[in-house]
């Protein structure tokens, strides 16, 4: 009787002193939408998941879940990580939109960060970077080196965040090469090296000598390296790996910062829902070392430009702009507004090609 | 739209690259299914065929070298796989979809440290004159080796299965393994050879993509090659030279959309982007008329004793 109720009381201990260490602890799950080794969009985030967990230490337990499917699959899993007791879920891909939502409506006390969306609750906030400011600089460079004036553009899906940087780059290329041609390829996914390697293969067989990419892995700075003459950008992450040449430059995301402050603040208990969208200025945005392939007058303008993005003084969509159907967008010297460049669904003038609808 | 910066000499040359990993992963698991094995571990076949290829020519600095690591790594995991289905009698789906889970994770860990890394480049064939000659020599004969062996496997496969007595002792026991082991055959035995048969092509396909066709190592970078593979086999009736058609036409088909999408063509991205698989679908089911059908005892375990 008496070894009875000791193992009880032990076990009644041993549960409080659980449950009292989980509550110290703050639990932060990630859903990844490819691995995080793809050295591009997912390992970004993962590299901000990890400075949470040097800001913390033993505060914080994060857990991540790779290659998760946008759709059904996604709500499965996040689901799972609300009931596994994840106190703040990062979902950090476009398609991971409404299934963030739904499972959000379920778990009122659970906060939830949703990367690139534009849909919020209480609980549930989003975070974007201006990825379109880099991409501004990387036309400008694009339009100065392109010796046969076609640039090959891979896209992943025809959302607004794809089509702002295709109009962004091209409006930047255009600007300092009035013949310059834009040749855009949907790859219809985020993550599939051999596909993405065959699209960039394609471009340069029909003649283009730059290669900008809206998919995330370094599989086109290995078709541009094998093709000899043709530059590329990373996206997403350095690439520093195919740096000096065929990668020029870079667009990096960098989220360390927010998911680091994110986090703070669900531990202070100051969580509150917000949308988030930062560029150059706020440091979310980095443009990679720019390499000497690129001629130096080349290289400081693109700085120049960068610098204006990054104070403000100037802005990525900033008028006279017409739409690809000729109709009058922007005025002169007027500047899009965060409404329309959240939802933009429309090409630029000059772009000859059509959106997927 | 301007067709004319299509150029079809190159076009034909890289739908032959772009369909060799298919090619290879669905020969080599026609040969599994024709005797009996349902092996759904082809993806988690590939990928680790992929990492231990790339591993290998790194470090030796042979793309050679790295080809037969991929063959062994591919085959060496397929054993797993017929340990547990023909000795534990274990369920071929589930362990199948076990094998490619396994494979991948496998892979993810193996490749940590080969991220960034680029592998030696495979010398392509060049011969003299011949691979000269216009329009044909870029075609048939301005190549790297393995795409070659792709299509000559494919040849040896189906000789194998319609002349030879190990063929014909292999579709016995795919289609019944029970007269087959009355007969005393060994149906373990030819099940065993042919899974590893299956691994090792597999492995191939996968090291095809991390060295020649990317190349560099991506974690899950085959990207469900190996899936469509499977399915492959499936709808070219398990005739080798309807794998081959079907590879060739997925992966034309596949280079093709991407190539009309960069000339601006008309045709809304949707359809083209869906073209591969529909046709390729609508192509080999139609072929299939003939009445064709799946080898007998397909998935079925098979122990002595029963």
């Amino acid at each position: 009787m008496k070894f009875t109720k000791l193992l009880t009381s032990a076990a009644v201990a041993l549960g409080l002193a659980t449950t009292a260490m989980a509550a110290d602890k703050t639990k932060v799950g990630f859903v990844y939408v490819g691995p995080v080794g793809d050295g591009g969009w997912t390992y970004e985030h993962d590299q901000g998941r990890k400075a949470v967990v040097e800001a913390f230490g033993d505060a914080v337990e994060t857990t991540y879940v790779e290659n998760v499917p946008e759709g059904a699959d996604a709500e499965r899993v996040i689901t799972q990580m609300a009931l596994q007791g994840a106190d703040l879920i990062f979902t950090t891909s476009f398609g991971y939109m409404d299934p963030t939502i739904n499972v959000a409506k379920k778990f009122p006390k659970v906060k939830f960060e949703h990367a690139t969306g534009y849909k919020t609750a209480d609980n549930v906030s989003v975070y974007s970077a201006r990825f379109y400011e880099g991409r501004a600089v990387q036309g400008h460079i694009a339009g100065k080196m392109t010796k046969s004036n076609v640039v090959g553009y891979i896209a992943s899906f025809p959302i607004p965040e794809v089509i702002r940087g295709i109009n962004s780059a091209y409006i930047h290329a255009k600007k300092v090469n009035p013949d310059v041609q834009f040749k855009i390829i949907w790859a219809y996914t985020w993550f599939d090296p051999a596909k993405e390697a065959d699209a960039a293969k394609a471009l340069i067989e029909q003649g283009a000598d730059v290669i900008l990419q809206h998919t995330d892995s370094t599989a086109p700075q290995a078709a541009a390296q094998a093709a000899g003459n043709v530059i590329t950008f990373g996206q997403a992450s350095d690439m520093g790996e195919y740096a000096p040449f065929p990668r020029v430059s870079s667009i990096i995301d960098n989220w360390a910062p927010y998911y680091v402050a994110r986090t703070k603040a669900v531990m202070d208990g100051t969580w509150e829902s917000v949308n988030t969208w930062d560029g150059i200025g706020a440091g979310m945005v980095g443009i990679g070392e720019i390499s000497d392939a690129v001629p130096a007058d080349v290289k400081a303008e693109a700085l120049a430009l960068k610098d204006a993005l990054a104070d403000g003084s100037y802005h990525a969509f900033t008028g006279p702009l017409n739409k690809q159907d000729g109709s009058a967008w922007l005025a002169d010297g007027e500047t899009a507004d965060d409404g329309t460049l959240a939802g933009m669904n429309f090409y630029v003038e000059g772009i000859d090609a059509e959106i997927p609808n | 739209m301007d067709l004319s910066a299509i150029n079809p000499v190159l076009l034909i040359a890289s739908l032959m690259v772009a369909a060799t990993p298919l090619l290879l992963a669905a020969i080599g698991e026609l040969v599994v299914e024709k005797a009996g094995v349902l092996n759904l571990g082809v993806e988690g076949m590939m990928i680790v065929g992929a990492i231990s290829g790339f591993a290998i020519s790194v470090e030796t600095g042979s793309p050679f070298l790295g080809l037969i690591a991929a063959i062994i790594g591919g085959a060496l995991l397929s054993l797993l796989f017929a340990f547990l289905t023909q000795f534990a009698l274990a369920n071929q789906v589930a362990s199948g979809l076990a094998l490619t889970l396994f494979g991948l994770g496998l892979s993810a860990l193996m490749g940590q440290s080969y991220v960034g890394i680029k592998p030696p480049a495979m010398a392509k064939l060049d011969l003299p004159v011949i691979s000269d000659i216009p329009v044909i020599g870029p075609i048939l004969f301005s190549h790297d080796p393995v795409l070659y062996i792709g299509i000559a496997l494919c040849a040896a496969v189906w000789a194998f299965l319609k002349f030879s007595r190990g063929g014909l002792v292999l579709r016995a026991v795919g289609e019944s393994h029970d007269a087959a082991h009355a007969l005393g055959y060994n149906v373990i035995r030819v099940r065993i050879l042919a899974i590893m048969f299956g691994g090792a092509c597999a492995g191939l396909g996968g090291a095809y993509i991390s060295l020649i066709r990317v190349p560099q190592w991506t974690e899950g970078m085959t990207a469900g090659i190996g899936w469509i593979a499977l399915a492959l086999v499936v709808f070219a009736s398990w005739k080798p030279w309807r794998v081959l058609l079907g590879a060739y036409l997925f992966g034309g088909i596949n280079v093709l959309q991407l190539n009309l999408q960069a000339a601006g063509i008309a045709i809304p991205v949707e359809y083209l982007a869906m073209s591969p698989y529909l046709i390729t679908i609508l192509v080999l089911v139609i072929m299939s008329a003939d009445k064709s059908r799946a080898p007998a005892s397909l998935g079925r375990t098979f122990h002595a004793s029963q």
